[in-house]
């Protein structure tokens, strides 16, 4: 089974490395682009076969480390 | 007095610490390894210096306050002994729930490296007895994630329990929005924790303790909590 989690920043939370790619999409001449916000995706492979365990321990993973949730909002998928 | 320096890898000041503690307190720090897990036996101060540990990998900070050593660090805080987490440690102190909030990417998103300027908030604490409320400190800076935030709950929480313990400023020791260069929200530059055992801040005041090389200013950081633990 695969899993992939995205953590993004929370609403709020100011973003400035967004808004620097933000500009440099404007100075490349991409239209239409009305705010950028980075965020981090993570692929993971699981040995598990058992996709409600999986899914309880990677949100515990997201928890403990890969999200810092003072800041940012974390999604678990995982993909069959 | 017993003071324990963390490392870990990609840690840069623990030499520059370890340099001040032994000069100033008269007693050399224990050199404690992350993957350790227990502190040496006595200790009262635990420092966690400047660097990028792990690489600043996934999060400044993030992975050493996972590291084996921190759940000794953790216990030493919970029963009141004194932790110094000093620009990256600080970072590390954040992530590892010593200290609420986070340190984000420098507002012009570049890494700052020059002298600042602190005022000292309160001098009744461990950290701070050897100054005055008030006086302004010349320290360096050297880092690329020092804005502080956290939730507007937290920050009035910190104002009002007198847990801001240096703030950026002007040299006359004045709030201005150019003296806080990196965006820190109330230019904050050092706090407390909730028992005032735990501090954390950006900038290094074990790099201003010689005067063979400029401003000694930091010396009282390291004066105060010597003279704390013997009092």
């Amino acid at each position: 089974m695969k899993a992939r989690i995205t953590v993004t920043l929370k609403s709020g939370v100011l973003d400035p490395q967004g808004k620097a790619i933000e500009g440099a999409l404007r100075s490349l001449g991409i239209e239409g682009v009305a705010s950028v916000r980075q965020g981090k995706v993570f692929d993971i492979e699981l040995a598990s076969k058992d996709k409600k365990a999986a899914e309880s321990e990677l949100k515990n993973a997201c928890e403990k480390l890969l999200a810092n949730t003072v800041i940012e909002n974390y999604r678990v998928e995982v993909i069959g | 007095m017993n003071s324990a320096v963390l490392v870990f890898p990609g840690s840069n000041r623990e030499g520059d610490v370890a340099r001040a503690l032994t000069r100033i307190t008269g007693f050399s720090p224990a050199m404690v390894w992350h993957a350790d897990t227990e502190l040496p036996h006595g200790t009262d101060l635990v420092v966690l210096p400047g660097g990028f540990a792990y690489g600043d990998y996934l999060r400044c900070g993030a992975i050493a306050a996972r590291a084996p050593i921190m759940n000794a660090v953790l216990h030493h805080a919970a029963k009141g002994g004194l932790v110094l987490g000093i620009c990256n440690g600080f970072q590390i102190l954040c992530e590892a729930g010593l200290l609420p909030g986070v340190l984000m990417r420098n507002a012009q998103l570049k890494f700052m490296c020059h002298d600042v300027f602190l005022r000292v908030e309160r001098s009744d604490t461990a950290f701070t007895r050897r100054y005055n409320a008030g006086d302004v400190l010349r320290v360096p800076v050297a880092h690329g994630e020092g804005n502080y935030i956290a939730d507007s709950e937290t920050i009035s929480r910190l104002e009002g329990e007198g847990r801001v313990l240096f703030r950026y400023t002007s040299p006359e020791g004045k709030l201005d929005e150019a003296y806080n260069f990196n965006g820190a929200t109330n230019a904050i530059a050092g706090i407390l924790s909730e028992k005032l055992n735990v501090l954390g801040l950006m900038p290094h005041p074990e790099n201003h303790i010689d005067a063979a090389i400029g401003p000694t200013d930091g010396r009282g950081l390291f004066e105060s909590v010597k003279a704390a633990l013997a009092a």
